[in-house]
């Protein structure tokens, strides 16, 4: 009984803290351009597929996901540069769809280059599964949760204790102010779009080898982050974190006790019940609208 | 002034009915027909969503739920408890209406973003309930669909049929037959936004403060319209069930709802004819590229990209302002 349950919350904070990570872009994105990505989950796509193909010319790991995540970063780069900065005075459904033709042309281009077949990674150490109180941990999700820790506290860090992080903070509160006191905003946009691919390839990379990777797994996975995002409320990295962590035990326990066809429609529910109560999410700024 | 509005709406009908019937010209074989009335259906799909997108500024991120609900209870009425298929549509509708009205007054409260995550939440849900129960829809299988029957006379795309002593094919009448769905669609939206509700609404997307300031109920609009599109979407759900024969839970998925919304962002958001063109090209898209084959979704993802960038305001309207400037130089030129 209670090694069932502890055995659906360990999924659920794995898949929970992936969602995290991805949820984490969203905000990056939202917060510097008010742009929701719908290209987010392609990041995640390329971060795993990029780093089984390099791991299959021979690299060896660390090397492969270093090459890999640093693709997607050149990505991030390139679909800001590229599509969202020379769409500037377009509307805010117009730029979901740019970003929503980005992903299937990014996706497209997977497709072409790795075909449409699942690929399996191996796990970053053992495959020996861990046992704690009868429930069984697979030894990824220690990975996934130590290097997501990680992560959280290194974008903690960048924010608070950099420039370049305070440039983009500053951005996010007032472009026009932070474009005044002499911060470049496009670099800064730019740098948005970089590090939330980076933290999307990580995510990738990390849940690779729990749930297999394909060219197709960014579309549900981005979903997923989105949810995340708004549960926690758009903007918030806290509520990021938070909102991630939710979803995917939420999500879990919803498979283990419910029924797993419906572990989704558990998932979007919860969405509308937080947004009936909570329109800006769990920790969404409150905005006062102009007028 | 108000003569010169009820000429343009006019204007606009009689150039659509134009191209409408004479469209078969160009069309030689059944394929042709079948994806023309494809066309027709989904764009008058596509009319009715244009009315809360475009016009009252609200995103819908899940109108597929609505369109798939519309197909399968016309499915399963039709199929399984022998209604006749007008009831079905009829009753079909009016269940999605009272649907959308008890989700939509909640959700229309959200702003942006959570609105178009909560529309999406709703269109996921429902394609999650169809793909899953599989003893009442069939699952992700799919569930055929009788053919459509109008007072004891059934269209099948396979019949064959004499109008004023013209002989048609079945294909070619269920064209003929959606194309005046289309226009009835066009004629009745028109009205609609040419009405006090269309004022209203576009007081809402202007600024939705503002509005309230002025007396608007906005909250009433907007559900209003939303259950309208929604309805828009569940007739031409049971339509294009009847005309395919033959339907599966895609209908009712997030891929479709993300096809409706981008028909209407690209042929240009407010414009009924726009959205008509996006509903057209996107619809045609992917046969001009089958020939790419591999680079079939590498093309359309670009082409989409570079359109949306190019012309943020759609096809139509940039098209429009851009013979306008020409027409402008020249008058100019002459004078």
């Amino acid at each position: 009984m209670f090694a069932e349950f502890l055995q659906y919350l360990f999924t659920g904070i794995t898949i929970g803290a992936t969602y995290a990570l991805i949820a984490l872009g969203f905000t990056l994105i939202y917060n510097a351009s008010h742009v929701i990505n719908f290209a987010q989950g392609e990041f995640l796509m390329i971060g795993g597929m990029a780093t089984v193909s390099f791991m299959a010319m021979g690299m060896p790991m660390l090397l492969a996901i270093i090459l890999a995540v640093v693709l997607a970063g050149i990505l991030g780069i390139l679909l800001q540069r590229l599509a969202i900065a020379p769409a500037k005075q377009a509307d805010v459904v117009t730029l979901i769809i740019i970003t929503i033709g980005a992903s299937i042309f990014i996706r497209g281009l997977a497709q072409l280059v790795w075909g449409k077949d699942y690929h399996a990674m191996p796990n970053f150490s053992t495959d020996e599964p861990i046992r704690v109180f009868g429930a069984v941990l697979n030894s990824q999700s220690l990975w996934v949760l130590g290097i997501g820790a990680v992560l959280v506290v290194a974008l903690v860090l960048f924010f608070t204790r950099t420039l370049i992080g305070k440039a983009i903070l500053a951005t996010s509160m007032n472009k026009d102010a932070a474009r005044l006191v002499g911060i470049r905003t496009q670099m800064v946009l730019m740098l948005a779009f970089m590090v939330s691919a980076l933290l999307g390839a990580i995510a990738g990379v990390v849940v690779a080898p729990i749930t297999f990777t394909s060219y197709d797994i960014g579309i549900m996975l981005g979903l997923k982050g989105f949810v995340a995002a708004a549960i926690g409320g758009l903007g918030s990295g806290l509520g990021a974190v938070v909102g991630g962590l939710l979803l995917g035990i939420v999500e879990a326990m919803a498979a283990g006790y419910i029924s797993s066809d419906y572990k989704d429609a558990v998932a979007f529910s919860m969405i509308l019940v937080v947004l009936f109560f909570m329109p800006r999410g769990l920790f969404g700024a409150k905005v006062v609208e102009r007028v | 002034m108000f003569k010169r509005f009820m000429q343009l709406r006019l204007r606009d009908l009689v150039i659509l009915a134009v191209i409408l019937f004479s469209l078969p010209a160009f069309l030689d074989n059944p394929f042709h027909y079948e994806l023309a009335t494809q066309m027709a259906i989904i764009a008058a799909t596509v009319v009715g969503l244009n009315l809360l997108v475009g016009y009252a500024g609200q995103v819908s991120l899940g109108h597929a739920g609505f369109f798939g609900l519309g197909a399968y209870f016309s499915a399963i009425m039709t199929g399984s408890y022998g209604w006749s298929a007008l009831p079905a549509l009829l009753v079909g509708a009016i269940l999605v209406g009272v649907i959308a009205w008890i989700v939509g007054r909640p959700i229309l409260r959200l702003k942006g973003h959570y609105l178009s995550m909560a529309t999406l939440a709703v269109g996921f849900i429902i394609a999650i309930i169809i793909n899953n129960e599989t003893g009442l829809t069939g699952g992700p299988d799919g569930i055929p669909v009788a053919p459509f029957d109008l007072f004891g006379w059934e269209l099948s795309p396979f019949g064959s049929y004499s109008l004023l002593g013209v002989e048609l094919s079945g294909s070619q009448a269920w064209y003929l037959f959606s194309a005046l769905v289309l226009l009835l669609a066009v004629w009745l939206a028109q009205n609609l936004i040419d009405s006090q509700i269309g004022r209203a609404l576009r007081s809402v997307h202007g600024s939705e403060v503002a509005a309230r300031v002025v007396g608007v109920n906005t909250a009433k609009y907007k559900s209003l319209v939303f259950v309208i599109s929604a309805i828009y979407a569940s007739v031409m759900g049971s339509l294009y069930a009847h005309f395919q024969g033959f339907i599966t839970p895609a209908v009712a998925g997030f891929d479709f709802s993300i096809v409706l919304i981008t028909m209407v962002v690209l042929g240009g958001m407010g414009s009924t004819m726009g959205v008509i063109l996006g509903a057209v090209v996107l619809k045609l898209l992917p046969q001009l590229l089958a020939d790419f084959q591999e680079l079939e979704a590498v093309m359309f993802g670009l082409i989409l990209m570079l359109t949306m960038i190019f012309m943020p305001k759609g096809l139509l309207p940039t098209l429009q302002r851009s013979i306008g400037r020409r027409l402008k130089k020249k008058a100019e030129g002459q004078a």
